[in-house]
């Protein structure tokens, strides 16, 4: 009988092709990823089993927690002409560069009258707690629905389209601060906006 | 393949003839795509879970002074939710100036909670508007009436919208809570 002789064949696999692969997908992920901005205002979203995704154009989002609420709007034309808007309203003069730099700031939240500095301080103290007190919006001193206002106007002259509201209010903030910053947008006929949630499973 | 080879015949020192290298040009690429596939898990992860959810809500135009009167809701096609505190919620059907035709009853959120009574009472409109032949059932459903307290919070009112797109109820509103409506909460230990 002939032996049985073990083949001699190579345990290990080619890896050339998996390796392109692989490479191939990352840089497509890569691509593809938007990076993560951080928030002045660290907002703790509700979860729903609702998935409408978010509009990424002429969307202005608030920002609810503690009490405070922070507004901002996608697209750097619009924010430095609500800017500019919004300065001759309440009389408060901003130069060329102020305009151009606030169109960088993502979402904000301070009295008008308080702008100036925050545009002149550095991004990391910006970000900090308790630096941004909050956009007015009680009564006496409505300028959230000033800010909504005329960032919608601009919208439609620079972009043609209605600006989209996004809210996203934290998860233990109390129903009143909800209701007043609803009231604002009803009183300005925005009855339809977004509620951005987290995401569950149906059965909670 | 796949390794580079190192010292060929190390032992053969001295022999006659000078042999060229059979060098193998393959490079050992296991962790080069190990190293890639990590970064494409984290990528694929981060990028998904970054996207926020949201849903949409609708409110009705603020009322006009020259509007007409709408309607009125025959009272037992109506569910009144109204949002307590401590993660609570109260139902009942009908009007206040009277005892409701049901409840009040106090009830939780989720699975286990509210939504069992909301499909509940759907069907039960369903089947009493059947059973009067109305032609457009969507139309004369049940009108559910959302009322948060001062004392709920932000995640109560999701939650309870929520439960609405789960149940499929498609009329339903938020409406300013009313002094009857606190009277219940306060008498239930959940204002």
């Amino acid at each position: 009988m002939a032996k049985l002789k073990m083949s001699k064949k190579s345990t290990k696999v080619d890896m050339t092709a998996m390796c392109d692969m692989a490479f191939l997908l990352l840089s497509f992920f890569i691509m593809t990823a938007t990076a993560k901005v951080p928030e002045a205002l660290p907002v703790e979203t509700p979860a729903s089993t609702v998935q409408t995704k978010l509009p990424d154009e002429n969307l202005g989002t608030l920002s609810i927690a503690k009490g405070k609420v922070f507004y901002g709007v996608t697209g750097r034309d619009i924010r430095s002409e609500t800017l500019k808007r919004m300065g001759e309203k309440y009389k408060v003069p901003f130069s060329d560069a102020d305009l151009t730099k606030f169109a960088l700031i993502d979402g904000f939240g301070v009295d008008i009258r308080q702008m100036k500095q925050l545009i002149d301080m550095k991004n990391e103290e910006r970000m900090k707690e308790n630096v941004q007190p909050g956009i007015p919006y009680d009564s006496i001193n409505n300028q959230l629905t000033d800010w909504i206002q005329i960032s919608r106007n601009v919208t439609k002259e620079l972009h043609e389209k209605d600006l989209d509201i996004a809210i996203k209010g934290d998860a233990k903030e109390e129903y009143p601060t909800v209701k007043k910053v609803l009231d604002i947008l009803q009183k300005q006929s925005k009855n339809n906006f977004f509620l951005v949630t987290g995401l569950r499973s149906e059965d909670f | 393949m796949a390794e580079l080879n190192t010292g060929d015949g190390g032992g053969k020192k001295g022999g006659g003839k000078v042999r060229s290298k059979k060098s193998n040009p393959g490079v050992d690429l296991t962790a080069m795509v190990d190293l890639a596939f990590l970064l494409i898990t984290f990528f694929i992860l981060t990028t998904t879970l970054s996207k926020p959810q949201s849903m949409n809500l609708a409110l009705p135009d603020e009322p006009k002074i020259d509007d007409p009167i709408p309607p009125e809701t025959p009272a037992w096609r109506t569910l009144t939710i109204v949002l307590g505190s401590g993660d609570k919620v109260l139902w009942y059907s009908g009007r206040t100036d009277g005892p409701p035709l049901d409840g009040p009853v106090v009830s939780g959120y989720g699975k286990s909670g509210i939504r069992d009574l909301i499909l509940s009472k759907k069907k039960g409109v369903d089947d009493r508007n059947k059973s009067l032949g109305e032609p457009d059932l969507e139309k004369v459903g049940i009108t559910v009436i959302l009322k948060p307290s001062e004392k709920s919070n932000y995640k109560n009112f999701v939650d309870i919208l929520d439960e609405m797109a789960i149940t499929g109820v498609k009329k339903y509103a938020t409406v300013d809570i009313t002094p009857a409506d606190i009277k219940f909460l306060e008498t239930n230990n959940i204002y």
